[in-house]
């Protein structure tokens, strides 16, 4: 799983019938320390996340496995909303 | 499977239920050699691994098979915490 912030959203009228409902957001992949890396994913959202929050999001087939997306077309889902990230003090 | 090392952690109160319950921990890959190998990820942990822990994890679909009969939406999972690791760094030339 990848930590990412919301930068925009996804309107789309037509598609599949199996997304019908579904929140389709914008999101950046970032570093455990918040800065920004490349690319963009389009995510389905299961935890109504909002613009410029830090998320989790799941890739790959395991994405289904959240629940609300079971047997729909999806490979990216965003799981959580992280609230914070605390990185241990380096061993050497 | 890959080997990592658990560096740090990730704290969300508002989550997918099928991760409730389930700690998130960062991992940093690593070589044999234990030299930093890609970007840090964010894993589920199925064993109770510790900060600062050398651990191997499973990426993919196989990564949720760790919590059956559960489903739990995850793609990274650490399933096991490392002893020992052997490796032979001679080359063919020294033999």
């Amino acid at each position: 799983m990848i930590l990412a912030r919301v930068v925009g959203s996804v309107v789309a009228t037509r598609k599949d019938p199996r997304l019908e409902g579904k929140t389709l957001l914008v999101i950046k992949p970032v570093t455990p320390e918040g800065k920004d890396e490349a690319g963009y994913l389009v995510a389905v959202d299961t935890v109504s996340a909002g613009f410029k929050e830090t998320v989790l999001a799941v890739s790959g087939s395991s994405a289904r496995m959240a629940e609300g997306c079971k047997d729909k077309p999806v490979d990216t889902v965003i799981v959580a909303i992280v609230d914070g990230v605390s990185m241990d003090e380096r061993p050497e | 499977m890959y080997l990592g090392r658990v560096v740090g952690r990730v704290w969300a109160s508002v989550k997918n239920p099928a991760l409730e319950g389930r700690p998130l921990l960062i991992v940093q890959p690593l070589t044999p050699e234990l030299k930093p190998a890609g970007k840090r990820l964010v894993a589920t942990d199925a064993t109770g691994a510790g900060a600062g822990e050398l651990v191997y994890w499973v990426r993919g679909r196989e990564a949720s098979f760790a919590f059956l009969p559960g489903e739990v939406p995850s793609d990274v999972s650490i399933v096991g915490i490392v002893d020992e690791i052997h490796v032979n760094r001679k080359k063919s030339a020294d033999r």
